[in-house]
């Protein structure tokens, strides 16, 4: 009887315990939300429902510009990292070969990296070779922060295949790159597209890398929003955050239905 | 006929494989080197050049740079960037630390909606969050407007712009990282161990001290890695929440490099923050190593 009473507190308290962690870390999201509505101009009392926010929002040029190249950077920095990372990840499974440990440490030190140190040496670098800063110089602080997630992710897939089916293919007579292109690829693409999004995503997220690498010829989204949010307060940014949260649970969405289908 | 095609085809494919292996091992080498290499080279050797206006960095070489960080007037800057990184982490594990298990003592189905529930926010930009905690924090913001309205309090609460607003604002963006490692390890512990020591007659604190403590020490360790290295870098969030008094590590580094142009303090500023990192990954490492050993022992 008592062991049965002290569970049920255990339940009640872990239920608890679950859902006031949830609730506070909702509370910011719904807050931005709720007052992307919001008719005030104050920005901290509710003044009843309005799409001010997003008519300003879709009238800034700048900000509409900054989205385009933000989305632009992340498209191209995700493609080359997934199939960088991606062949990567392939090699680290199928082949042996002289300093493979060596290579698999520098990916995992340039992850845990504070993000901070990578941003200053990739600007040291920059400056050295004499980049201009821009366009060219985000794309590959990009590329080089998200790498090891791809490669992370997709190997997390290699790890868990069946290597008698790229065998069977070989006996069959496939090359090396017909046996990847028919079989190996079709098994890991949940995999390889699960990478290119969380490429993107970091990317599209990205303060810290993006605020010593880029240039004044080419602004993006996120260092928009932080020179917005850094003075006084600006509604249309929640307006902003909206969207982007929307987008990405249309993502998940059709992702989430294509690998229902998959199966 | 086939005959004949087939030692052909076989040295193809050995071609072709050997091709492809090297053209991507080239790409992946060539990349580390120029991207990952070459520039955290540059870094450490600027943290021993002294500081040029024109040029960012001039030759002779001196290590007062790393002085710097015992100057009077810089230790104070750097100790209470470091315990604001350290509550912070401290905060995460404390709260991380039993969130983890009791997730992972949910059912599956539970497990993966919570899990899912727990990444969800990373799809909002991280400077939009920052902002509507500020929203939340603000001494005429939604807190106390809450909190006064429901008699709880007369004043406003002062938290933006001090210490307590980096905290919580790092709180809130880490609180995952620290949790999700903590997951892995508490999923991959093994009931029978636990059981095993309560059958052998240890009491509760004596099981989670002796037997699940030491066991999820690597979770704790890459967790602390993964909430207290941002924790010292991101400098945004001392900017939006923090002030001009409550400066992380990572507002010096900024500084250094950004406005006061003095790049040989930054480096020597983000060479100790590497230095840390590897202490911690090397930490890691030891812990991880012994439970492979006891772990080794018990299964034999």
């Amino acid at each position: 009887m008592t062991s049965t009473t002290i569970s049920n507190a255990m339940k009640w308290f872990s239920r608890l315990y679950l859902t006031l962690i949830y609730l506070v870390l909702f509370a910011p999201i719904l807050v931005m939300v709720v007052f992307s509505f919001n008719a005030s101009k104050v920005g901290y009392t509710w003044a009843g429902f309005s799409l001010h926010w997003y008519y300003e929002l879709f009238s800034n040029e700048a900000m509409i510009q900054a989205a385009i190249n933000s989305v632009l950077l992340a498209v191209v920095a995700a493609t080359v990292t997934t199939v960088i990372g991606s062949l990567t990840a392939l090699s680290f499974q199928r082949y042996d070969f002289k300093g493979k440990s060596v290579l698999q440490s520098l990916l995992f030190v340039l992850m845990m990296s504070p993000e901070i140190v990578l941003a200053i040496s990739l600007l040291a670098l920059f400056l050295m070779i004499g980049i201009e800063l821009g366009f060219v110089t985000l794309l590959l602080a990009h590329i080089t922060f998200c790498l090891p997630f791809v490669v992370i992710t997709v190997s997390a897939r290699l790890a868990s295949l069946d290597n008698s089916l790229l065998e069977a293919a070989r006996d069959l007579g496939a090359s090396e790159f017909t046996m990847i292109r028919t079989v190996l690829l079709p098994i890991i693409l949940p995999a390889v597209l699960a990478g290119w999004v969380l490429a993107f995503t970091l990317s599209l997220d990205d303060v810290v890398v993006s605020t010593f690498n880029t240039g004044a010829s080419f602004e993006i989204l996120p260092l928009q929003i932080y020179s917005m949010v850094r003075v006084g307060v600006k509604p249309e940014v929640n307006a902003v955050g909206t969207i982007l949260l929307g987008i990405s649970l249309v993502g998940l969405l059709i992702s989430q239905l294509l690998l229902l289908k998959k199966r | 006929m086939n005959k004949s095609i087939l030692p052909n085809t076989a040295a193809n494919l050995r071609n072709n494989g050997r091709l492809f292996q090297r053209v991507t091992l080239f790409v992946i080498w060539a990349w580390l080197i120029i991207f990952a290499l070459i520039p955290n080279i540059l870094v450490v050797l600027a943290s021993f050049l002294t500081r040029d206006e024109d040029k960012f960095l001039a030759l002779p070489v001196t290590i007062d740079n790393y002085l710097r960080f015992v100057d009077p007037l810089y230790v104070k800057v750097f100790l209470h960037s470091l315990s604001m990184a350290s509550v912070t982490t401290i905060i995460c594990l404390l709260l991380g630390y039993p969130f983890a298990w009791l997730v992972s003592r949910t059912s599956k189905r539970w497990q993966s909606f919570l899990m899912l529930l727990l990444i969800i926010p990373f799809w909002t930009n991280s400077l939009v969050r920052l902002y509507a905690v500020k929203l939340i924090m603000a001494a005429n913001g939604l807190l106390s407007s809450a909190l006064i309205g429901m008699g709880l309090i007369n004043e406003p609460l002062q938290i933006l712009y001090t210490e307590k607003a980096v905290i919580g604002g790092l709180v809130y963006l880490l609180f995952p990282f620290m949790v999700l490692p903590l997951y892995a390890v508490f999923t991959d512990l093994r009931q029978d161990i636990v059981l095993a020591s309560k059958d052998l007659g240890a009491n509760k604190f004596q099981t989670f001290w002796h037997v699940i403590l030491p066991l999820t020490t690597p979770g704790i360790i890459s967790g602390v890695l993964l909430v207290l290295l941002p924790a010292m870098g991101m400098f945004y969030v001392a900017d939006i929440l923090g002030g001009s008094r409550n400066l992380l590590v990572g507002n010096i580094i900024k500084s250094q490099f950004l406005d006061a142009r003095d790049w040989p303090f930054g480096a020597a500023a983000s060479v100790l923050l590497t230095l840390t990192m590897a202490i911690l990954i090397a930490a890691y490492y030891a812990s991880s190593k012994r439970i492979g050993k006891t772990d080794h022992n018990e299964v034999a």
